[in-house]
């Protein structure tokens, strides 16, 4: 199991109401669902990744999440999760104001852009990155708009939303990110997990 | 049709008032049934059939000697695994396969029906078709499940009943009947009524059918059922049994021949004034209405767990039609997953060989049973 998961789940609350937007082929869902809450439902663009995650008995609906989480009223979730696909969306901003209405909270994970993996590629290559966990072309990749850590942190400012617990994620270690260690946390970590509210 | 003597048929005493005002009672349900009730009486699938189908799911039908009309999908091993569950099938009210419908007689004049036969709705239907559950002393189903007109009877039927079915698979259908649906079926109606051996609802005293009416009505609604790709592919201009046109008015094409087949042989095994009222019942279906313009209301409260699917080729119930009553249900917080499959083979996909489609029931039905199971 990722480490990523493990942390989201120790993030929710037992028996809570769960929305996982992008869920992909349910890895998450049925991790949460053995170990946090029956009560969860995805969301997912891809027919054939729908498909899977029927097949693992999970209830799942076909659609995009820029345009179908408006079927949902507000709060409609205890928890709603965004797992590493904030970057892939056309309008990110609209996405992040919806998932902060349908859910009492939030949780949204991004590859972070600062890395120092990232930036040394740019430097020295002066070409777009490609590291493990961003392994496209510039003109193939779905991440059409990548962000680091520090970007999301100011992003909530921007926004208005409240960020309760923020996480970086570091060779599968975690550590808190606050205001002192941003700068390093936004060069080492790998992965941002933060918990937010409208 | 004096073949059907011999079919399973449940008399229901109970009266039931219909919406149209009247009440009828001891009225013949016919329906068949397919695998074991369980001891739990928990393994039972309801199967409600769209607007031509019948109570014979699969397997071969006693009457007209050809395959169940979802054979791909009900049967031993298939995706509502007879094996497993328990299927139930009634011909609907005012149909033409035994159930109480236009060609009964009417005792008042010792005449058949005909239009005097009371107008019936999908509502009614479904009000009819839950004594089978009494019937089989089952308390609730493990789900209802059905395409088009069936799908509709699958909205109805858990809105009636929100306590009686764990699960819900409405397919290809709508929540009310859109102006083109009705346009279609209008279509229908007229040339069965043109034609002049309908007699106003009255050719079976003068041992007559209107044939060419309801043939006709057929291949109308049998060109809504397919998609323009699909056709295209199967016969674009391909002529039949000749090498070049004929400059007459004979099937040149093959896509005529093949129309006017599916014409001759529906009449063969479906009344005309059947049609006229089942066909009636789809447009007056307008489950939105009934719940004074709020869809999600039909389900409030409900325990059901819903999966809806639409065909991506199917324009006569299209997606987005499908995914309204998929809003209504998440407007409610209802458990509901919805996937469209791909297919170009249009609205009928649901009854043909579409392995998306066969694999996704499969995995509802199975993974939901074992998850059932697993909390009792």
């Amino acid at each position: 199991m990722k480490t990523e998961y493990k942390i989201i789940a120790n993030i929710i609350e037992n028996n809570s109401s769960i929305l996982d937007v992008g869920c992909d082929d349910g890895t998450l869902m049925e991790f949460l669902k053995a170990n946090k809450s029956t009560n969860i439902r995805g969301i997912e663009i891809s027919k054939e990744k729908v498909q899977t995650c029927i097949a693992k008995g999970l209830t799942v609906i076909e659609g995009n999440a820029e345009f179908d989480l408006k079927q949902f009223p507000n709060d409609s979730f205890d928890y709603v999760v965004l797992g590493q696909t904030l970057q892939a969306f056309v309008n990110p901003e609209l996405v992040i104001k919806e998932l902060l209405r349908v859910g009492k909270k939030t949780i949204i994970t991004i590859p972070n852009f600062g890395h120092w993996r990232v930036r040394l590629n740019l430097l020295i290559k002066g070409t777009m990155p490609i590291t493990n966990s961003l392994p496209h072309n510039w003109y193939n990749t779905p991440n059409i708009h990548m962000c680091t850590i520090k970007d999301f942190v100011k992003f909530s400012e921007i926004i208005g939303f409240k960020i309760f617990k923020s996480l970086a994620l570091k060779n599968k270690k975690i550590s808190n990110i606050n205001n002192s260690n941003l700068f390093l946390k936004n060069l080492f970590g790998e992965l941002g997990i933060f918990l937010i509210e409208k | 049709m004096n073949t059907k003597a011999n079919l399973k048929t449940l008399i229901i005493d109970k009266p039931l008032k219909l919406d149209c005002g009247q009440t009828i009672s001891n009225f013949p349900l016919a329906y068949e049934t397919f695998g074991t009730l369980n001891a739990n009486k928990d393994n039972a699938i309801l199967v409600c059939h769209a607007l031509t189908g019948d109570q014979f799911v699969t397997g071969i039908n006693p009457i007209t000697k050809k395959d169940g009309w979802w054979t791909y999908a009900v049967g031993p091993n298939k995706s509502i695994d007879t094996n497993k569950y328990f299927v139930i099938c009634a011909n609907v009210l005012g149909g033409c396969m035994g159930s109480f419908g236009p060609s009964h007689e009417n005792p008042k004049t010792k005449k058949m029906y005909g239009t005097d036969f009371p107008v019936i709705t999908i509502n009614d239907i479904v009000n009819a078709q839950v004594n089978l559950l009494d019937f089989f002393g089952i308390d609730k189903l493990f789900s209802v499940v059905g395409g088009s007109m069936g799908g509709m009877q699958v909205l109805q039927f858990v809105s009636n009943f929100p306590d009686k079915a764990r699960t819900a698979i409405p397919i290809a259908c709508t929540s009310n009947h859109s102006a083109q649906n009705i346009a279609f079926n209008e279509l229908g109606r007229q040339a069965i009524t043109a034609d002049h051996n309908w007699l106003d609802g009255n050719y079976n005293s003068k041992n007559t059918v209107p044939d060419k009416g309801l043939a006709v009505a057929r291949m109308a609604a049998h060109i809504t059922y397919l998609s323009k790709k699909g056709l295209q592919e199967k016969f674009g201009r391909k002529l039949q049994e000749r090498d070049d046109l004929k400059f007459g008015f004979d099937a040149d094409f093959q896509i005529e021949s093949y129309l006017r087949y599916q014409g001759s042989v529906f009449v063969d095994r479906f009344d005309a004034n059947s049609y006229l009222y089942i066909t009636r019942a789809m447009d007056y279906f307008d489950l939105v209405k009934q719940f004074n313009g709020n869809l999600s209301n039909a389900f409030k409260n409900t325990k059901t767990k819903f999966f809806v699917i639409s065909f991506t080729s199917d324009w006569l119930y299209p997606t987005q039609e499908n995914k309204e009553i998929v809003i209504a249900l998440n407007a409610i917080n209802a458990n509901v997953g919805f996937v469209e499959i791909e297919s170009d083979k249009g609205h009928d996909s649901f009854l043909l060989d579409v392995p998306d489609f066969l694999k996704a029931i499969k995995n509802f039905l199975d993974k939901s049973y074992a998850e059932n199971y697993n909390e009792n």
